[in-house]
C-alpha cells in the first residue's frame, strides 16, 4: 500500500526534483497549517456554556472572580491545546510506524506502548499512591514509566547489535506484548474495586479535559524531543518503506534509522498516552486520509500529518465536548465514529 | 383450518394453564426462617448484620468490610465474580444477589436455592429493604425499629437545617487524586442526592435525571457550585486532611473554591446506601450547616 511515487520524479534533473518538493512542502504546510490554527483558534470559541469574550479578556477584573475568562483559560485553552499536541503525537507517530514496519495497518499503539502506559496508569488508579514525578501526578507519570518499559522490552526482544532491527519480529513482538499487556490490564481491572473499574474504563477511553497547564507543559519537552527526531526521518522513511535492502543499497544507515524511527516515534506515542489516555483512530486515520490527499512522500505526508491528526483531534474533542451537552462523549468514541466513516468514504472514492 | 387454528389455541392455553400452576406451585414453597445467608451485596450485609440477622449469615462478597465480624466470614466473590461453586458449597437458604446478576439467579434457582434480589435506590428503597430483609429473615419488630430510627434521625437532621439557606451544592464522590480529572458527581437521583437534599444543600445537577455525573473542568467552572463536598472511601487515599485545596485551587472562580468551602469528608459508611446513611447525611449537614450543630 505504501508505495514511492518518486519513480516519475527521479528522471527530473536533480535540482528541480529538489525545487518541486519544497514547492509542495511549502504549499502542503501553508494548507493544514492554515487548517489547524483555524481549528485551533474557533474551538476555544465554543462550549457548553456561553462566555462573553470581552469580559474574558478583560484584565480590570481580577481572574479569580472572572468566571468566563477561567471557563476560556483554565477549562477551554488547555484542552484545545493537549488535543492539539496529542493528535499531531499521534498522527506522526502513525505514520513513522506505518513506514517503519512496512504495514498500512501499523498504529502508535501496535507495538504495545499504549498498553504498556495503560498498565502504569491503571496500576496507580487501581492500588492508589499518590506521588509526582515533577509536575506529573501519579497516573500520567505512572504511564509514562509503563510505556518507557514496554518500549525497552520490545526494543530488547528484536534488536541485535550492529543489525538491522528485523520488522517481522518486531511487529510480533510487539503485538504479542500487546496482549500480555492487555491481560494483565484486565487482571488488574478484576482486582478493583467497581469504582475504580469505572475510572480505570473512562481513563481508557481517552480525556483531554486536563484543567489546567501542568501536565500539557510536562509533556511539551517529550513532544519537542520527538519532533524534533521526526524532522531527521522523511528521506530514510521513503526509503525504508521500500524495504531494508533498497534502504541500504542507497546509502541509508538502516539500524540506525530504524532506530531513530521506533524511538521516536515510542517517544511521542507515552507523551501523548500520558497526556490524554489511549485514544484510537487518531493514528491509523490520519495518516492514510494525508496519503491519500497528498500522496505517499514522508517529506510531505509526516508535516501534513502532524498538523492535520492537531485539526482532527481538536475537532473531534470539539463534537465530545458539546454535541451531548451537559453530558459529554468519550473524546476516543467520536475520533473512532468520525474518522471511520470518512476515512472508508474517502477510500472507496479514490479507488 | 379452523381446525388447525382451534387445537393450537388449545395448546397454547394448555400451555398457559401449565406455566400459571408451576408460578403458583413456585409460590407456594414454604417459606421459613433462613439459617444459612449468603449476602453478595454490602449494603444488604450490613442491613441484615443490623436488623439483628447477623449470626444467620455464613458467607459475604468479597468487598465486604462492615460491620467488623464480617472479617472473619467467607468471601465469595462480588458483583462480577460471584463464586458459584462456593456459594453452592455453601447449602446456603437465602442468597442475596445484585439486580443484574439474574444468571447467577437463575443458576442458584435451578440449584434449588431462595435469592434475594436488589437494586440500589433511593432511601425509600433502603427503608423498603431493611422491612423486606426483616421479614424474610425472622426480625420484623427490630428491622421495624430500625427503620424507624433511621427515620427519626434523618427528621432530626432536617429540623437543624430548616429555615437555612440551602447552599448550591456539587458532591462529588470520586476523583484522580492531586486532579480535576476523572471527576464523578452525584447526579439529581439517587440516594446520595436525597441525602444531600436532607442535609439542607441544593445539588448542583439537581435536574440531570441520573445518579452519577462526569462533568468537565468548564461544566464545574459554569456551575459555580457554593460548597463543594468531596467523598471519600476510606483506606483508598494517603492521608485524610480536611482540605484538599491544591486540585481545586485551579477552579478559583467557584465560590466554593474562593470561600473555602470545599470539604472531604472520609469513610465508607458516605457511600453506602445502608443503616448508617442517616449517619452520613448527618456528616453531610455538618459540613453543609456548621452553625447548625454548635
Amino acid at each position: 500500500m505504501i508505495t514511492l511515487d518518486s519513480a516519475d520524479e527521479s528522471s527530473m534533473p536533480r535540482r528541480a526534483r529538489h525545487a518541486s518538493i519544497r514547492g509542495r512542502l511549502a504549499s502542503t504546510i501553508v494548507g493544514f497549517g492554515a487548517l489547524a490554527v483555524v481549528t485551533c483558534v474557533l474551538a476555544p470559541l465554543v462550549g457548553t456554556t456561553s462566555i462573553s469574550l470581552t469580559r474574558a479578556f478583560d484584565p480590570s477584573i481580577p481572574f479569580d472572580q472572572n468566571v468566563d475568562a477561567q471557563i476560556f483559560f483554565v477549562a477551554r485553552l488547555p484542552r484545545v491545546l493537549a488535543g492539539a499536541l496529542v493528535g499531531s503525537a499521534l498522527a506522526s507517530a502513525g505514520v513513522v510506524f506505518q513506514a517503519m514496519l512496512r504495514n498500512p495497518l501499523a498504529t502508535p499503539f501496535t507495538l504495545g506502548v499504549s498498553a504498556g502506559a495503560s498498565l502504569g496508569a491503571m496500576l496507580v488508579i487501581i492500588f492508589g499512591g499518590a506521588f509526582a514525578l515533577g509536575p506529573l501526578s501519579a497516573v500520567p507519570a505512572a504511564s509514562l514509566v509503563g510505556a518507557a518499559a514496554a518500549t525497552a522490552v520490545v526494543y530488547w526482544l528484536a534488536s541485535r547489535r550492529g543489525h538491522a532491527i528485523s520488522t517481522s519480529v518486531l511487529l510480533l513482538a510487539g503485538v504479542t506484548l500487546n496482549s500480555f499487556l492487555s491481560a494483565l490490564i484486565m487482571f488488574v481491572q478484576y482486582l478493583a474495586d467497581f469504582a475504580q473499574v469505572y475510572r480505570a474504563a473512562r481513563w481508557i477511553m481517552g480525556d483531554l479535559d486536563i484543567g489546567g497547564y501542568d501536565t500539557l507543559i510536562a509533556s511539551l519537552p517529550l513532544v519537542i524531543v520527538a519532533f524534533g527526531l521526526f524532522a531527521l526521518l522523511p528521506s530514510s522513511l521513503n526509503l525504508l518503506s521500500v524495504g531494508k535492502d533498497a534502504a541500504a543499497a542507497r546509502g541509508v544507515d538502516v539500524p540506525r534509522a530504524q532506530r531513530l524511527a521506533f524511538f521516536s516515534a515510542s517517544l511521542a506515542t507515552a507523551a501523548a498516552v500520558s497526556l490524554a489516555g489511549p485514544i484510537g483512530f487518531v493514528g491509523i486515520v490520519v495518516p492514510h486520509l494525508v496519503r491519500l490527499l497528498v500522496g505517499v512522500d514522508h517529506r510531505i505526508v509526516l508535516p501534513a500529518s502532524a498538523l492535520f491528526g492537531a485539526a482532527f483531534l481538536v475537532a473531534c474533542d470539539l463534537v465530545a465536548r458539546t454535541i451531548l451537552s451537559p453530558v459529554e462523549i468519550p473524546v476516543g468514541i467520536v475520533t473512532a465514529m468520525i474518522g471511520g466513516p470518512f476515512f472508508l468514504w474517502l477510500l472507496v472514492r479514490k479507488s | 383450518m379452523a381446525a388447525r387454528a382451534q387445537k393450537l389455541i388449545a395448546l397454547v392455553a394448555l400451555a398457559f394453564i401449565v406455566f400459571a400452576l408451576a408460578a403458583r406451585a413456585q409460590d407456594k414453597v414454604p417459606v421459613s426462617v433462613p439459617r444459612r445467608i449468603v449476602s453478595l451485596v454490602p449494603a444488604i450485609t450490613e442491613m441484615l448484620f443490623a436488623v439483628g440477622a447477623g449470626s444467620q449469615v455464613v458467607a459475604v462478597s468479597s468487598h465486604d468490610e462492615f460491620p467488623p465480624e464480617v472479617k472473619t466470614l467467607p468471601k465469595v466473590g462480588a458483583l462480577i465474580d460471584p463464586d458459584t461453586e462456593r456459594i453452592l458449597a455453601l447449602r446456603p437458604d437465602l442468597v442475596v444477589v445484585y439486580g443484574s446478576q439474574s444468571d447467577l439467579e437463575k443458576q442458584l434457582g435451578r440449584a434449588g436455592h431462595r435469592t434475594f434480589s436488589y437494586r440500589h435506590g433511593g432511601i425509600a428503597t433502603t427503608l423498603n429493604t431493611i422491612r423486606d430483609l426483616g421479614v424474610a429473615t425472622g426480625h420484623r419488630p427490630e428491622a421495624g425499629k430500625l427503620v424507624s430510627s433511621i427515620q427519626a434521625r434523618l427528621d432530626v437532621v432536617r429540623d437543624r437545617v430548616k429555615g437555612r439557606p440551602q447552599p448550591r451544592t456539587m458532591l462529588i464522590f470520586e476523583r484522580q487524586p492531586g486532579t480535576l480529572r476523572e471527576v464523578y458527581a452525584s447526579g439529581g437521583v439517587g440516594f446520595l442526592n436525597e441525602m444531600l437534599t436532607i442535609a439542607g444543600g441544593r445539588n448542583v445537577f439537581a435536574e440531570v435525571s441520573r445518579e452519577s455525573v462526569q462533568p468537565s473542568t468548564e461544566t464545574m467552572l459554569a456551575r459555580a457550585p457554593e460548597v463543594i463536598l468531596e467523598l471519600r472511601v476510606a483506606g483508598v487515599v494517603e492521608k485524610t486532611p480536611s482540605r484538599e485545596p491544591d486540585a481545586w485551587s485551579a477552579l478559583s472562580s467557584v465560590p466554593a473554591v474562593r470561600s473555602h468551602r470545599v470539604h472531604l469528608l472520609t469513610g465508607d459508611y458516605l457511600v453506602v446506601p445502608g443503616p448508617r446513611l442517616a449517619a452520613a447525611t448527618e456528616a453531610f449537614a455538618r459540613a453543609l450547616h456548621p452553625d447548625a450543630f454548635k
